[in-house]
């Protein structure tokens, strides 16, 4: 039931503007798959062309093998969430749902039937007969799920949906919907510009940044090892150092930056470019990965710091430290039950593996 | 404090005075329908009677009229509402560059005098008539139907604005969720756009056919050799009118009442319901995500509480009309008799100060000569003006005329004419119309 989605280096222009720039993108049949970046950068074109609405300026979309093209929206086995639901306002809930059928030409008893059992599977039995403004916003995008998949789509695209909810029913939702895209068991493509969600429930994620595909991989692959600067600093939180590569090894380089020489891992990047000797270089690491460095441990990267602050957040303790010429730093520890054992203004090292630092080529970045 | 009462009751005086001004000639035409003298007049009060809207039903030039004003409207109605709806739909579609261009285009018929219209519409159809050669006859020269198109062409532009403002409110994202679930255009037009656009296309329609029953300058140039009620109406204050014009107003002022107390009464039904369903949403919100409770849905809960209203309504308005009309046909014989047995003896009072007065003066004219009786000087109609032309229907002329100068003419006859039967106004109006 269903299929896989290709994108064939597509671009997609408006007028001298390119939303989306050579994107081969080759999403598997029955994945979650999500397009991270922030607003703006193209993603829902891009999910645009795949629903049909806009045709791409070049290239091809394929669905299961089947190009796409000159093939409208109202034929495409693709069915689309709306950023707000676009719920019809007029008809009852199982109207709603039941209106793919009902535009086939089905009759009321067959379309209350799939309705009906639609509503068992979004948890919202005997809500039927309500009208939409009834319903809560939770409700609302149990439906418009319900709605998009009565019409047996496969591929279901997903615009933010959850933007709109409050964070506890986003949570919520976000189990929700990986559990039934695991039922139904049909190509989910979901956009969304809050990593946490495209973490928690993708397969796979595209990043994206002014129109252009930075990474495709699994979550902890763009988690961990980030292939540009903009991926990394997008995605979750980095201390960043920039300087200019003075060693080169197989997979590490060192770089000489204004709190010392830092060496990091060098990740395989799909394009194969790799740092050289000389080239200016950013030292990314999760403020997770460092640690403080006394006898007990060593480490083959250690920075000189001095606590500024620490906050206290239950499961964490967030520590903000200045390291030399003013360079703020972020580090975050499990709370085991002990304390730290530092007050602020203590003078520490912190230091932190090679292999959990990345070195990347120096490029744009993620705006704050 | 004290400057501060000061001024609410200037700010009363003011609203006072303007609600008079607004209301003031609609009161007073109002009344007028209701008093039986022969003009529309409020004081002296006659009689109260409802017998000019029987004079009004038994015009048959005025009923003639209004039979085409209403064909006329229903036309426009069907002409002008479709093509107001494509308008503003093509507003949508068009670019953004286009947009203001093509808007000044499709408004600009409001905005062009109406006679322009009239007059352009009969040329226009009369050269394209002559063209085919086609009879005098045909629909090229058939009032009624250049009538429609010429009113057609401005009121249109009205029922486009009335889109357009709807429109705006739609989101557009409806429609490309119905063709992404498999709709074609058609059906998404059908079963999403004109749902939402139904209380526009019924506005839009009820505007339209306002527009074109009030309507006279367009029409008094397409109409032709036919008549609408503004024409009608407009001869008819040229030749001199009677109350049965104000029943006309009474009606349709009766009428507008009734449609706008409806159309509050439903007003607020749909807000009752809108907050109705609100409230079941936020009980919903937080009686968790999972309430399983069924709930009556918004149009049996609307129904339930707003019907009876309008039932009222309508009870009250049926109930206030058979009072109205009892109480205008009840003792109305007596009343006039009395009225008329006022009359006969203030006439005869008059004409006994009168003989006084030139018995003193001799042959002297009386001093209303020439106000009164169509310029006849009074003293030649002395002692034989009773056998003169009775039967002249210019007699009754002269006699509206009289009244209209609030004299009462010095006639020692007009107790035998009946002056105050309709019947009489009926032919007068006739008479004065075939002048």
């Amino acid at each position: 039931m269903s299929a896989n989605v290709e994108l064939d280096d597509v671009w997609i222009r408006f007028g001298d503007f390119v939303a989306a720039r050579d994107v081969n993108i080759t999403i598997e049949g029955g994945e979650f798959f999500s397009f991270l970046g922030p607003s703006g950068c193209g993603k829902t074109t891009i999910l645009r062309a795949v629903s049909g609405f806009l045709a791409p300026s070049q290239g091809h979309v394929r669905i299961g093998g089947q190009d796409m093209a000159g093939i409208g929206p109202n034929k495409r086995p693709t069915a689309l969430i709306f950023q707000n639901l676009a719920l019809f306002p007029l008809m009852t809930v199982w109207e709603n749902i039941s209106f793919s059928l009902e535009v086939r030409g089905a009759g009321k008893a067959e379309r209350r039937k799939k309705a009906d059992e639609l509503l068992e599977l979004i948890a919202l039995p005997g809500q039927g007969d309500k009208f939409v403004n009834e319903l809560s916003g939770g409700q609302r995008q149990r439906v418009a799920i319900a709605r998009a998949l009565a019409a047996e789509p496969k591929v279901l695209l997903l615009d933010e949906p959850l933007s709109a909810l409050d964070l506890k029913l986003r949570q919520h939702m976000r189990t929700e919907l990986r559990s039934i895209q695991q039922q139904v068991g049909i190509t989910f493509i979901y956009i969304t510009h809050d990593q946490g969600e495209a973490l928690t429930m993708s397969d796979h994620v595209a990043v994206m940044s002014a129109g252009v595909i930075e990474q495709v991989g699994g979550g902890t692959n763009v988690y961990d090892h980030p292939e540009s600067a903009f991926v990394a600093s997008f995605v979750g939180e980095n201390n960043l150092f920039s300087g200019k590569v003075s060693k080169v090894s197989a997979d590490r380089a060192t770089v000489e930056t204004n709190v010392g020489n830092l060496t990091a891992a060098t990740p395989k990047r799909s394009n194969g470019a790799k740092l050289k000797r000389g080239d200016d270089a950013y030292v990314f690491i999760r403020p997770e990965s460092l640690k403080f460095a006394n006898g007990s441990n060593s480490f083959d990267n250690t920075i000189k710091a001095r606590i500024v602050q620490q906050e206290f957040e239950g499961n964490l303790w967030q520590v903000f430290l200045d390291a030399a010429q003013g360079k703020h730093i972020k580090m975050s520890m499990v709370n085991d039950g002990q304390s730290l054992g530092y007050d602020s203004g203590s003078e520490v090292a912190l230091g932190f593996p090679s292999e959990l630092a990345v070195a990347l080529p120096r490029g744009p970045l993620a705006a704050e | 404090m004290k400057s501060d009462n000061f001024l609410k009751l200037w700010v009363g005086l003011f609203v006072l005075a303007f609600f008079a001004y607004l209301f003031g000639p609609l009161i007073l035409m109002s009344v007028t329908a209701f008093n039986s003298s022969a003009f529309p007049r409020v004081a002296p009060w006659e009689c109260f009677s409802v017998e000019w809207f029987n004079v009004l039903v038994q015009d048959d030039k005025l009923m003639h009229g209004l039979r085409n004003s209403l064909i006329i409207g229903a036309g426009v109605v069907l002409i002008a509402v479709p093509i107001g709806l494509a308008g503003a739909l093509m507003l949508t579609q068009v670019s953004a560059r286009v947009r203001p261009i093509y808007y000044t285009i499709v408004i600009s018929p409001i905005l062009v005098p109406g006679v322009v219209l009239g007059i352009s519409t009969l040329i226009f159809w009369d050269r394209l008539g002559s063209m085919f050669g086609a009879e005098y006859d045909s629909f090229f020269y058939d009032g009624i139907f250049l009538t429609i198109i010429g009113q057609s062409t401005f009121i249109a532009a009205y029922a486009m604005l009335v889109f357009i403002s709807r429109l705006q409110r739609f989101d557009p994202a409806l429609e490309e969720a119905a063709l992404d679930l498999g709709a074609t255009h058609v059906q998404t037009f059908r079963k999403v756009l004109l749902p939402f656009l139904k209380p526009a296309v019924g506005s839009a329609a009820v505007l339209a056919f306002l527009a074109s029953f009030e309507n006279y300058n367009t029409t008094v140039f397409t109409i032709v050799s036919e008549s609408t009620l503004t024409t009608v109406l407009a001869s008819k204050v040229r030749y001199g009118i009677n109350p049965s014009i104000s029943a006309l107003a009474v009606i349709i002022v009766a009428l507008t009442l009734l449609g706008a107390v409806i159309y509050e009464i439903m007003q607020r039904r749909e807000l009752a319901a809108e907050k109705a369903a609100a409230k079941v949403a936020a009980d919903a919100e937080t009686a968790g995500v999972a309430t399983t409770t069924p709930v009556a849905t918004r149009a049996s809960k609307a129904g339930a509480f707003a019907d009876p209203a309008v039932f009222i309504v309508l009870l009250v308005f049926a109930a206030g009309l058979g009072t109205v009309y009892f109480a205008g046909t009840y003792g109305l014989e007596e009343c006039k008799v009395r009225v008329a047995e006022q009359k006969r003896a203030l006439t005869k009072k008059r004409v006994k100060e009168r003989q006084t007065l030139e018995m003193f003066k001799g042959a002297a004219p009386s001093e209303d000569t020439g106000a009164a009786g169509g310029g006849q000087p009074k003293i030649e109609a002395k002692g034989t003006e009773g056998y003169r032309g009775i039967f002249d229907p210019g007699n009754l002329e002269g006699q509206v005329e009289s009244e209209k100068n609030g004299k009462v003419e010095a006639k020692g006859t007009e107790g035998y004419r009946g002056i105050f039967d309709p019947g009489n106004l009926e032919g007068q109006v006739d008479s004065s119309e075939q002048q």
